[in-house]
């Protein structure tokens, strides 16, 4: 196991390559995720509030 | 493609396509990487091989986002179409974290194997020539108070810029490089051992997969986001918005 995150003494240039592909990929894909749910929810109280306004 | 390029229909098709596309993106990555950290040190690279499994596919991804963001910026230019408008503004984003983790990957994989973290040769400085197209564009939709406008000038330079993306491929051929040339997408085939490759290509439909799901959670959150625009500007004409917007438009008199 230490031998392989020893990375054959690249540890410190493999390593940070694969922590900032899981940030930035990662990062991004959560940021989506997180506005299409803000949008979905921003909407469904628009439209319920309409519903309400109507009847 | 056409049938699907109205946003209604696009709703509903990208919201079955979400679920299944997601899992074959997991699928991919975790197959690729799980074979990627088990692949043999190289004989010159040794391990920082495996920064290869992160920086081509990224590289590649760089260089698809341009191409798709300038034939989806041609769309909303000649056609005015709503959906391709929204598709190349939410890819210049994503076009941009790709392009900077292949510098960034680039860097750290070069410092060990050049002995530099940068140099100004062709291959790099038109890579980072590329990052800055990205952020012209998304400066150029943001830096006009008519959306439209900024939209139409930003699909220009997205068109324009494109010709640096086969500079960005052919300049490894063109001019003197510290940068090795291709290995993979090349005439005559791959000259890359099938242990080193099949890990990328699995990584690299892994990162286009990966960008799909994010392209489309994007698009979906600005089709949505334009629709309470509109019911909100709806509600503000229809009353609501009336307490206070009436007293600016009356008299001084009354």
């Amino acid at each position: 196991m230490s031998e392989f995150l020893a990375m054959g003494g690249y540890a410190a240039y493999v390593w940070p390559s694969y922590g900032i592909a899981l940030v930035v990929l990662g990062g991004f894909t959560l940021h989506a995720v997180l506005r299409y749910r803000a949008a979905q929810r921003e909407l469904s109280i628009l439209e319920i509030a309409r519903r309400e306004a109507r009847s | 493609m056409h049938r699907f390029a109205n946003p209604a229909r696009f709703m509903r098709f990208s919201a079955k396509l979400l679920a299944p596309l997601s899992a074959v993106t997991v699928i991919c990555l975790a197959a690729g990487y799980g074979l990627g950290f088990q692949v043999p040190p190289d004989y010159q690279q040794g391990m920082t091989v495996l920064i290869m499994f992160v920086h081509v596919p990224a590289a590649w991804m760089s260089m698809f986002i341009y191409t798709s963001m300038a034939i989806a910026s041609f769309v909303a230019l000649v056609w005015r179409h709503p959906l391709a408008e929204i598709a190349a503004e939410e890819s210049a984003p994503l076009g941009a974290a790709y392009t900077g983790l292949c510098l960034v990957t680039g860097s750290f994989w070069g410092a060990k194997m050049w002995g530099t973290w940068w140099v100004w040769d062709a291959r790099l400085t038109s890579e980072l020539v590329l990052f800055f197209l990205y952020l012209g564009y998304i400066a150029l939709v943001n830096g006009f108070d008519d959306r439209q406008r900024g939209i139409r000038a930003a699909s220009v330079l997205a068109l324009v810029g494109w010709i640096n993306v086969p500079i960005i491929k052919f300049s490894v051929d063109w001019w003197n490089s510290l940068h090795q040339p291709a290995s993979v997408l090349r005439l005559g085939g791959p000259t890359m051992a099938s242990v080193y490759l099949v890990p990328l290509l699995l990584a690299a439909i892994g990162f286009t997969l990966l960008f799909s799901v994010q392209l489309i959670l994007r698009m979906r959150a600005a089709l949505i986001e334009r629709k309470v625009q509109a019911l909100k500007m709806l509600e503000a004409e229809q009353g609501g918005g009336a307490a206070y917007a009436a007293p600016t438009m009356r008299p001084e008199a009354v």
